[in-house]
């Protein structure tokens, strides 16, 4: 067998292969917030929430109304992501004019609002949710049992990413977007609605997190508390990829997930905590994150 | 230093009491208030198992016992899976707030806190919801009972099971806190004892880890038999699932394993599971009707171990506190855990039962194995029995434990 850093080469395979997946979800939630904040100014600490919300969606849809897991796919994001426009409208849209801080403690506040609220519904065992039959079972990849559903997650993660980076990137209406965040007078005189522009930017951004809980579900238990697991680590991606960079943050995501990964085998307890290391190093050689564009 | 810091809290309690005396005075009956607190995880992995169902088990204990020539009133605290919020929490009530008693407290580390901060008021702390031995071992004290379950009972009980059936290599994935650590030290023991061999493991950061994949290729990869899952609550439940997902094919040895946790899991997922508990609702007639009384007040929910547990240890406190008077109860608590230890237990949870000079409550273990979906006659028929360990082998020897109050 081949031994690399004293790690059986198989095992060490298998760990970057997990680290990727679970980078999959770190890259759709870190980019949910880049986008919010690129466009918004907004640090949307709900976003942890809202990905549980996704997950707690497609269970109600499959318990309460027999809808599977595909249709879910679509229907929770657009249910989750109403939501999230309902929340704009009301609330968050009251704090634009006012300084980063205050957007993270009202998300915040949101999000242990709706957290306890499912929590008090639901209970913190988790409900379980099955992985859609045509996606059960494994691949023998020789060094490792790669169950096909996370195989799933990962492409399904890249295509969502790169396809909201080439809207927001390469389409007129991702180019609107961008004028509008520069100078959002001189774009609305130009006959664009910015305000509702804004608002669907949070809804998307919002979805995008839906999206990622609803591929959750089936991995681990739906449970009230698997968006605060996440939503640290993905706030660690953000900074470090660079706030509100779309690229950025995808890229990120998938390299933590595999940092986090090689962790686990070589010094486990600090597999929690890798993340912040390179968070403090990069700040500290790279303030504006890696793909972050100076000021 | 600390016997003149204890005279001045038992000063301060003393005088409290002779302020509120007056004030009530004036009423027909002047009555002490036993408080009774129950701190509890409600927002983290052992809600389920704990939170408000245990806050309930205590009240039903209060409603139940109907004191007579006191007052009881119940309050309860989220300790956050902190040891020191926990800490905090309990010096507050001891302190500012007249509780007498702390009840439940899911979470080793938070415990172990807990015990401490008894110790030094000379209150009382009556644990139900974890697991680390060291609570009658070398932490214990005198202001300290250990109700429902240990480490040692779990490890015997399920990992001494598995290794008689042939499991005598085993790979450890452990939550890196007191419980974990305790609970793996344990289980090694017996391992070794019977000439297996613990072949690695893997101590992951609790709480926040809600991926195990990794860490369950890395057992897999060691060769061993048998995974020994020494964790609780939805860390158990994400490994087991994730365990099935990634076709491990190690057995796997819920050391610790609740009712809550397998309703959430799914039959089709636990099923063949072997499992420790001292307590299961279905178990016999008063255990059924205990359970009939708590779902009326949790709708939808089972009572688990450490529900029962904190029932049946307020219920033994209460009986205690009449016998010896409210009044002397409330001002010397290793005084009322002397009288508890020298009473013999019973109530409709765990039968008839004895607490030891160390702390330990005991009464018999069951080993368990989770039913298939066939086997299941409806909603949390969950168990059947396969086999037990009287009360006076289910706990480790008086002598093995390192604990003080034995050796004086």
């Amino acid at each position: 067998m081949i031994m690399i850093f004293g790690i059986p080469g198989p095992l060490l395979f298998g760990q970057l292969l997990l680290g990727l997946i679970n980078g999959a979800f770190y890259a759709m939630l870190s980019l949910g917030l880049a986008v919010i904040f690129g466009m918004l100014n907004i640090i949307n600490f709900a976003h942890g929430a809202l990905f549980m919300m996704g997950a707690f969606a497609s269970w109600m849809l499959l318990d309460y109304a027999g809808i599977g897991y595909f249709p879910a796919l679509i229907l929770a994001p657009l249910l989750v992501g109403a939501f999230g426009i309902f929340l704009e409208k009301t609330i968050i849209s009251r704090l634009y004019k006012l300084d980063h801080l205050y957007g993270l403690l009202l998300t915040f506040g949101l999000s242990l609002v709706i957290e306890g609220l499912f929590r008090n519904a639901y209970g913190s065992s988790g409900l379980p949710y099955r992985i859609p039959a045509i996606l059960q079972g494994a691949f023998n990849l020789g060094f490792m049992y790669l169950p096909i559903y996370r195989g799933w997650v990962v492409v399904a993660a890249l295509v969502v990413c790169i396809s909201t980076w080439a809207i927001i990137e390469k389409t007129s209406l991702g180019a609107t977007l961008r004028a509008a965040t520069e100078n959002a007078p001189l774009v609305q005189a130009f006959g664009v609605n910015v305000p509702r522009l804004i608002t669907l930017t949070y809804g998307g951004g919002v979805a995008l997190a839906a999206f990622a809980g609803v591929l959750a579900a089936p991995i681990y238990s739906v449970n009230p508390n698997m968006g605060t697991n996440f939503i640290n680590t993905v706030f660690a991606v953000v900074v470090i990829g660079g706030m509100g960079s779309i690229m950025g943050s995808i890229l990120t995501g998938f390299g933590l997930g595999v940092v986090e990964g090689l962790c686990k085998v070589f010094y486990p307890q600090a597999s929690a905590t890798v993340v912040f290391v390179v968070m403090v190093i990069v700040l500290l050689v790279r303030p504006r994150g890696l793909f972050g564009k100076a000021a | 230093m600390n016997l003149s810091r204890r005279t001045i809290t038992l000063g301060g309690l003393a005088s409290a009491a002779a302020s509120t005396v007056p004030l009530r005075a004036g009423r027909a009956q002047a009555q002490p208030t036993i408080k009774i607190g129950c701190l509890t995880d409600l927002s983290g992995p052992y809600r389920d198992l704990a939170g408000p169902g245990a806050i309930a088990a205590t009240k039903m204990a209060v409603q139940e016992f109907a004191a007579k020539g006191f007052n009881v009133e119940v309050v309860s605290a989220d300790h956050l899976n902190k040891p020191d919020v926990g800490a905090t929490i309990a010096r507050e009530w001891f302190d500012r707030d007249g509780v007498d008693l702390i009840v439940e407290v899911a979470n080793s580390g938070v415990a172990l806190a807990v015990a401490g901060v008894a110790k030094e008021k000379n209150k009382i702390f009556i644990c139900s919801g974890s697991a680390t031995s060291d609570l009658t071992g070398k932490s214990c004290n005198a202001s300290t009972i250990h109700w429902v379950y240990d480490t040692y009972m779990l490890a015997k009980s399920t990992g001494g099971a598995m290794v008689k059936a042939g499991g005598d290599t085993w790979f450890f994935l452990t939550a890196d806190y007191a419980f974990g650590k305790a609970l793996q030290r344990d289980t090694t023991d017996f391992i070794n004892a019977a000439g297996g061999k613990v072949l690695g493991s893997v101590a992951y950061p609790f709480p926040g880890t809600s991926d195990f994949s990794s860490y369950l290729l890395q057992a897999q990869s060691s060769g061993a038999k048998v995974l020994g899952i020494a964790n609780a609550g939805a860390d158990t439940i994400n490994t087991i699932k994730q365990a099935k997902e990634f076709g491990i094919k190690m057995r796997l040895a819920g050391l610790l394993l609740f009712i809550s946790d397998v309703h959430s899991l799914g039959l089709d997922v636990a099923q063949g599971i072997a499992l420790t508990d001292s307590f299961y609702w279905d178990m016999n007639a008063k255990a059924r009707g205990f359970s009939d009384k708590f779902i009326a007040k949790m709708p939808g929910d089972r009572p688990t171990m450490a529900h029962a547990g904190v029932y049946s240890s307020s219920l033994h406190y209460l009986k205690t506190v009449t016998e010896m008077g409210a009044a002397q109860a409330k001002l010397d608590g290793a005084a009322t855990v002397a009288r508890m230890k020298a009473m013999p237990t019973e109530d409709d949870c765990f039968g008839k039962g004895s607490i030891r000079i160390d702390g330990r409550c005991i009464h018999p273990s069951y080993l368990w194995e989770v039913k298939s979906p066939a086997e299941s006659k409806g909603p949390w028929d969950y168990y059947k029995p396969l086999g037990s360990t009287p009360a006076d082998e289910a706990f480790r020897p008086l002598d093995q434990g390192g604990c003080p109050l034995v050796k004086a």
